[in-house]
């Protein structure tokens, strides 16, 4: 079965939202699939109102390759129901879903329900949670669907999601949604290459810096004018002792991707429509294989109102950094001008999708010019800087929790603390304070480096945003909506430790890739544990566990919000509570596409004490 | 390809089976199972110089190529450089087969064998050396060689990448030759043998594609310097080169 519809209507279709509507309402169980999910879509209205009923909802997804229109060429693509994205699935807190998952192509494939709590067999991680869906075969997907909220779904069978398999998922809450608007748009971050991404992995592994078109070079030393060639020089010389490089934002950048907004590129300036006066709610979720993106719309707040799929007390900022695999709700509300720019840009600067809110179609704003790329800090690597001007704060012991002794909300409403501008110390103003110090186990020959002094950065702006003059979202501003936290206190701490090896493309927990360790993670069933990750590299992972909320310790006691991907900040020491109530085999992982593949993947397992 | 060669091939092949294809349990899965995340191996071939030398009339060509196949930790690896006039076949030429092990974050340890095709008498070297990168970003590949009569020689080799802009890039180089005892039969005399100071500009068309220009200075020193002398062979050149540098 090949359905050649577009998964993704590019602009509001009324009448076809109507058709839909009825038919979901009219029907027990309603197939969705080569249907046009509405784009613009009230959550609640189009949401709830068109899944009446309490029978399962069904859905049918043909998971095929074929050649289409995307980033402004032609490529072959692998395509849920037809297209990239594959379409927006909408499913309703309380009810089950019955999803039949058909495979045309000629090798096995999976789709993972990124962030939805379901028995570990429905998780879609091939060879943990089932054997995966063999070519040809149907797999079916059912479950309850406990939560409500943002999410998405995608490939977990080898680089396919790099390849398009990936869409949204939005669950409609069982009861009234907190957040009222008067439009409901998915925007759906991803990054596309036209290399066929296994070449793209083997690259990395024969020359790590193989996308880094932005490197120091000689011309920077002698740019004077920007920071001083002795300072310039000292920099460079600092990095290369240690044989790292100060520009190592990501690994893959735009010389292989284009930055794609629901699919389009900024060329094709995907819209959302509104009307003067409406409250207008923007679920962005970073769909990409490898890239982060600082998400902003220039002229217009937005209020933060669910992170994760999980509702947050509403915090109004100007910019946030949407990690890979995470996702926010936002609510705007346009003011008078007819046209405002949706900028992701990619963390690296290298390249940004992009779109716009518009009262009609066809409208533009400008687009901001990218900004210059960032540098990574001796914060970042995890240095001591005790010789650099007591920046240390409180030094705790070993095993001191991030999070804990500070009462928060301090960080994200200050904006522009002078332009310090200078490499080695760029981001050190606002570095958080010293929690712990490395041990002297340095996780052997597959780690490069680790943090010897390991920071609470919960209130720090994401990577390249220090200097940003406007407000950012910071972890910190997170508190959960909720009354619903679990006071038990945890009963046991596992500490992890984010590892690896630039130049080898060796990613690792702990030093040990994934085929080196000997076993599973074992959770204790109905335990509530505490999951302390500390970041030795100098890139930012965003670490996501499969299967169970991580309750990020931020400082909000029991409004400490709930997360499925916990982006770590390079020489970051971060921690997590886990209610271990759901038995199984779960994966946990970096969500970078090719750190995963390349080792930074453990299997947690959640079983009875006595046989764990 | 000589028997020791070959050995030390399929050695290197097994022990990175050996060692990289542990089986992954996750306590709960079906025994026949695979593991949920296969471990991959890549390979690398890198031509670091394809040159030309231009020479007072009598132009040379070079070749120094490398290439490895494993995974992260653990790599076969093959090395092979070496040297003639153009139109005739080399002076110099030799392959090396190398097992590699990373035991520190940037350095693996080396052994294997190596075979000197020519000059005559063709020997074979067992070596054991150590490869990476240096702080400060200096790559460095030292090797100590030990033929079949027991004579111990070494090599020490240095590069540096300067990028000058994201595709332009100047890299020095250094090479330093070493005999432990006489090798008479190849005309190395005890000491410092010979050493190589070179200047290369590569413009990075393509990551795998960087032609370049250069300078190379070489020179032999000591007792092999006088033997060579003795011969009536030069003991210093200076030679510009053309070339590229490529991988895949």
């Amino acid at each position: 079965m090949r359905i050649r519809s577009r998964p993704f209507p590019r602009r509001t279709d009324t009448t076809r939202r109507r058709l839909l509507q009825g038919a979901l309402a009219g029907g027990a169980a309603c197939a969705v699939t080569g249907m046009l999910p509405a784009w613009a879509r009230d959550a609640r209205v189009a949401g709830n109102a068109a899944l009446a009923g309490t029978a399962p909802l069904a859905f049918e997804l043909a998971i095929g390759e074929e050649r289409l229109d995307i980033a402004g060429g032609q490529a072959r693509a692998l395509t849920i129901n037809g297209g990239v994205p594959g379409p927006l699935l909408e499913w309703q807190q309380g009810r089950e879903v019955i999803l039949d998952v058909t495979n045309h192509l000629d090798v096995p494939t999976s789709i993972h329900w990124h962030g939805i709590l379901l028995p570990y067999q429905m998780d879609g991680v091939p060879w943990l949670s089932f054997p995966g869906i063999a070519p040809g075969e149907t797999f079916r997907y059912r479950f309850p669907v406990v939560q409500s909220g943002t999410y998405w779904y995608h490939s977990h069978s080898g680089l396919q999601e790099q390849s398009g398999v990936y869409g949204p998922l939005v669950v409609h809450p069982r009861e009234a949604d907190p957040v009222q608007v008067d439009r409901d748009y998915v925007v759906f971050l991803s990054d596309w290459t036209f290399d066929d991404p296994h070449h793209v992995l083997s690259r990395l592994k024969k020359m790590s810096d193989y996308y880094n078109f932005q490197q120091f070079t000689l011309t920077d030393l002698y740019a004077v004018e920007k920071m001083g060639s002795a300072e310039a020089w000292a920099t460079k010389l600092a990095w290369d002792r240690m044989r790292m490089m100060p520009t190592d934002i990501a690994d893959v950048t735009g010389a292989a991707y284009t930055y794609l907004m629901n699919g389009l590129h900024p060329a094709g300036n995907w819209t959302g429509l509104f009307a003067p006066g409406e409250r207008v709610r923007l679920r962005f979720i970073n769909g990409s294989a490898m890239s982060f993106f600082n998400v902003r719309i220039p002229g217009l707040p937005m209020t933060v109102v669910a992170a994760d799929g999980q509702d947050v007390v509403p915090v109004e900022t100007d910019e946030f950094q949407i990690g890979v695999a995470e996702t926010y709700d936002v609510v705007v509300e346009p003011g008078d001008a007819e046209a405002y720019t949706v900028m992701a840009e990619s963390m690296d600067r290298s390249g940004y999708a992009a779109g716009t809110l518009a009262t009609r179609p066809g409208l533009t704003a400008p687009v901001p010019a990218l900004r210059e790329r960032p540098l990574l800090s001796m914060v970042d690597m995890g240095m001591d800087m005790a010789g650099h001007g007591g920046h240390g704060g409180h030094d705790g012991s070993h095993g001191s929790h991030a999070g804990h002794d500070r009462s928060g909300g301090d960080g994200g409403g200050h904006a522009g603390h002078g332009g310090h501008d200078g490499m080695a110390m760029g981001g050190m103003a606002q570095a958080g304070p010293v929690v712990a110090r490395h041990g002297d186990d340095h996780h052997g020959p597959g780690n490069v480096s680790v943090a010897e002094v390991q920071r609470d950065r919960l209130g720090e702006r994401g990577t390249g945003l220090a200097d940003a003059p406007h407000r950012v979202l910071v972890y910190r501003d997170l508190r959960r909506f909720a009354e619903d936290f679990d006071e038990r206190p945890p009963s046991r701490e596992i500490e992890l430790h984010l590892t690896g090896h630039m130049e080898r493309y060796m990613w690792s927990f702990d030093g040990k890739q994934f085929h080196e360790v000997d076993g599973p993670i074992a959770f204790h069933y109905g335990e509530r544990l505490r999951l302390i990750l500390v970041n030795d590299t100098m890139m930012n992972h965003p670490i996501h566990l499969h299967g169970m909320w991580m309750e990020l310790e931020n400082g909000h006691g029991s409004r400490i919000p709930r997360k499925h991907t916990i982006n770590v900040m390079p020489g970051a020491r971060v921690s997590a509570l886990i209610n271990a109530d759901a038995p199984g085999l779960w994966a946990f992982h970096c969500h970078l596409l090719y750190h995963m593949e390349m080792g930074m993947f453990r299997v947690v397992r959640v079983a009875p004490e006595e046989t764990a | 390809m000589s028997a020791p060669a070959t050995a030390c091939v399929l050695g290197a092949l097994a022990l990175l089976t050996v060692l990289d294809g542990a089986a992954y349990d996750p306590a709960g899965t079906p025994d026949d199972w695979p593991s949920p995340m296969p471990h991959m191996h890549y390979g690398m071939l890198l031509g670091d110089r394809l040159e030309t030398r231009f020479a007072d009339g009598a132009d040379a060509y070079v070749w120094d190529v490398q290439g490895w196949y494993g995974s992260g930790r653990r790599r076969a690896w093959m090395k092979s450089e070496g040297e003639g006039e153009m139109g005739s076949s080399p002076e110099n030429a030799e392959v090396q087969l190398l097992y590699s092990q990373l035991f520190a974050p940037f350095w693996d340890w080396q052994v294997g064998v190596r075979h000197d095709f020519s000059p005559n008498p063709e020997l074979t070297h067992a070596v054991i050396g150590v490869q990476g990168v240096a702080p400060y970003e200096f790559e460095v590949d030292s090797a100590l060689f030990v033929n079949e009569y027991g004579d111990v020689t070494a090599r020490i080799e240095a590069e540096y990448n300067l990028n000058i802009t994201q595709r332009l890039v100047l890299q020095p180089r250094v090479e330093l030759n070493a005999a432990f005892s006489d090798v008479r039969e190849v005309g190395l005399g005890s000491g410092l043998t010979a050493s190589e100071l070179g200047l290369r500009l590569r413009y990075q068309v393509a990551r795998e594609f960087a032609p370049y220009i250069g300078v190379s200075w070489e020179r032999l020193h000591g007792e092999t310097r006088d033997i060579a002398r003795r011969a009536g062979e030069r003991a210093s050149s200076t030679a510009f080169v053309a070339g590229v540098r490529l991988w895949f």
